[in-house]
């Protein structure tokens, strides 16, 4: 009961990161919203650990949170570098 | 006892998830998403993480989640930090009713070092 809870909300925060995910305007903002949707993912595999009984799963979610930081500290660099010309779109 | 904490922990945790995402839609400019997806999100997952030890009653998995939650308290804001100094850097406009931008005409716009007066 309170794990489908959690997972609606889950689900409806994951959902919204995913509209800014797409509407941007900028690079920077799709960055942020993909660094949230990384975190978001951490909690969810950590809730699904406790849906599931299955305690090994929170590997995953630690591997994600390493990965998650490497990701944006490198789109982070790209934009300073000004590789990419900041545009709206 | 410990089923309640859990529970209350977990529904806490994805509350202040929510509250992250719904802020980084409805904020208006990027140096306010930012703000509301890094402090919100880490205390969302940190919660999360401390319910699910609980649930668990395991020192191998509490002490898994404990590494998740610190390294995410150490990262998030380091990478928040890059991304907005790499977004003011590359241009990205503030909100228009923003009052004050105290950084303007400080960074070199060449070498990206930042001066105690005007640049220009």
């Amino acid at each position: 009961m309170i794990i489908t809870i959690a997972f609606g909300l889950l689900s409806a925060a994951l959902f919204l990161a995913f509209i800014r995910l797409a509407r941007g305007p900028s690079l920077p903002d799709r960055v942020v919203a993909l660094d949230l949707l990384a975190s978001l993912s951490v909690g969810w595999i950590a809730l699904y650990a406790v849906a599931t009984n299955q305690p090994i799963f929170l590997d995953v979610a630690i591997v994600l949170a390493l990965i998650s930081f490497l990701g944006t500290v490198g789109f982070a660099y790209f934009i300073a570098k000004g590789a990419v010309p900041w545009q709206q779109s | 006892m410990a089923a309640i904490l859990s529970a209350l922990l977990i529904l806490v945790g994805t509350f202040f998830m929510l509250v992250a995402a719904l802020g980084v839609v409805r904020f208006p400019d990027l140096y306010m998403r930012l703000h509301s997806s890094t402090k919100s999100a880490t205390l969302g997952v940190g919660c999360v993480m401390l319910g699910a030890a609980i649930h668990f009653n395991d020192v191998g998995f509490a002490t898994q989640a404990l590494a998740i939650t610190l390294f995410l308290l150490v990262t998030a804001p380091v990478a928040a930090h890059l991304l907005g100094r790499a977004a003011y850097l590359s241009g990205v406009p503030l909100w228009e009713h923003t009052l004050s931008d105290e950084l303007r005409g400080r960074y070199d716009q060449v070498t990206h070092d930042l001066a105690s007066t005007d640049t220009k």
